[in-house]
């Protein structure tokens, strides 16, 4: 499992504007490098993002060859009520890494 | 034509960095806004991402001894603060110093009985990273002892030695010509506070032995193996010329 770093406000108020940040390890490797033998190094890069609200998808990015290893992503999306969001990033392997938070909406 | 030329030149006066020829200034302050803000956002920061591996391999029990660095160690929060700062050290059974990577993998050794963590490894980093964290904003203060004297010449007088087919010292970029541009990038002081350092250019974090390598590739001179009595001599120097400096490791470099 890559390493993840996720900050937002654990509490915040209904109708606020929250500010979600997220890191994670990932090489990002382009497809487009040859090794020190000349062969060419296979794209693996994290292809789409996700975060879902209480179910709901907020936030969708789709990834291209352009962005550099450990992806940072910062979004923004309305506190509605407390819950769950669920970040989810998928790679060319087709595997996805989700990491749930809790948010409490007062 | 005027107009459109002020606000540039304006720009261009704000980037160039500004002090007293014998003033200390850490790679931070040549940074650009951008990546000072990478630096200081905790979220931000990709340095952070080997700070969490560190951080779990401190608990992790290794080796035969099935020991982990926490079980001697304790809370590296207290037991680890401004340790970094004070590396290389003088090691008595050595007879010469050793820095941070070599201390880690000491320990793993000697005291886990395990396999040492290869230089540049992600498992290496991250314990360095974690315990260089343990520094941050402590000011650097290697041990000035008798012992490490002899080591610490032979670090200045590396540093100030001509090498490579450039035929460049440390000291003519680093002392001599600081704040000025090559190749577009503002040369630093050369002060090591934010080791190791997480570079944009790397994609990746890094020792300051990979730094100093990467100098000497540059001056197209052979660089010294990982590790080298040399190349720690070299960092001891450095360290001792960054003195007083306040570390803010893992740092985020161009």
């Amino acid at each position: 499992m890559a390493r993840v770093l996720i900050n937002f406000p654990q509490r915040a108020k209904r109708g606020d504007i929250i500010e979600i940040k997220t890191l994670i390890q990932h090489p990002m490797e382009t497809g487009y490098r040859l090794d020190n033998k000349g062969a060419a190094i296979p794209r693996d890069i994290i292809n789409c993002f996700t975060c879902a609200y209480n179910g709901d998808e907020v936030f969708r990015i789709e990834l291209f060859p352009a962005i550099s290893a450990n992806p940072f992503i910062a979004f923004s999306t309305v506190a509605t009520e407390s819950g769950e969001l669920v970040f989810s990033w998928t790679d060319d392997h087709g595997q996805t890494q989700t990491e749930t938070r809790q948010i409490t909406v007062e | 034509m005027n107009g459109v030329l002020r606000p540039l030149l304006a720009l261009a006066a704000a980037t160039v960095v500004a002090a007293a020829p014998d003033e200390k200034r850490s790679g931070y302050d040549f940074a650009g806004p951008e990546i000072r803000a990478m630096q200081d956002d905790d979220t931000a920061n990709p340095g952070n991402l080997w700070v969490l591996q560190g951080e779990t391999l401190w608990g992790k029990r290794a080796g035969a001894a099935d020991r982990s660095c926490a079980d001697c160690h304790g809370d590296a929060q207290v037991s680890m603060k401004g340790v970094a700062a004070r590396y290389p050290a003088f090691d008595a059974a050595l007879r010469r110093p050793i820095d941070l990577e070599q201390r880690i993998n000491q320990c793993r050794t000697e005291h886990q009985k395990a396999e040492p963590l290869s230089w540049e490894s992600d498992e290496l980093l991250g314990v360095s990273a974690f315990l260089a964290r343990q520094s941050r904003g402590l000011p650097i203060t290697v041990s000035a002892s008798p012992e490490s004297s002899p080591f610490l010449d032979l670090g200045g007088k590396l540093f100030e030695q001509r090498e490579g087919q450039l035929n460049l010292a440390c000291s003519q970029c680093h002392d001599e010509n600081w704040g000025k541009r090559l190749a577009g990038n503002l040369i630093p002081q050369g002060h090591p506070t934010g080791y190791p350092v997480y570079r944009l250019e790397w994609q990746s974090l890094g020792s300051l032995q990979r730094r100093l390598r990467n100098c000497m590739t540059g001056v197209r001179a052979e660089p010294f193996e990982f590790g080298a009595p040399q190349a720690v001599a070299l960092e001891l120097y450095l360290m001792e010329r960054a003195r007083g400096m306040p570390m803010d490791a893992p740092a985020v470099r161009p």
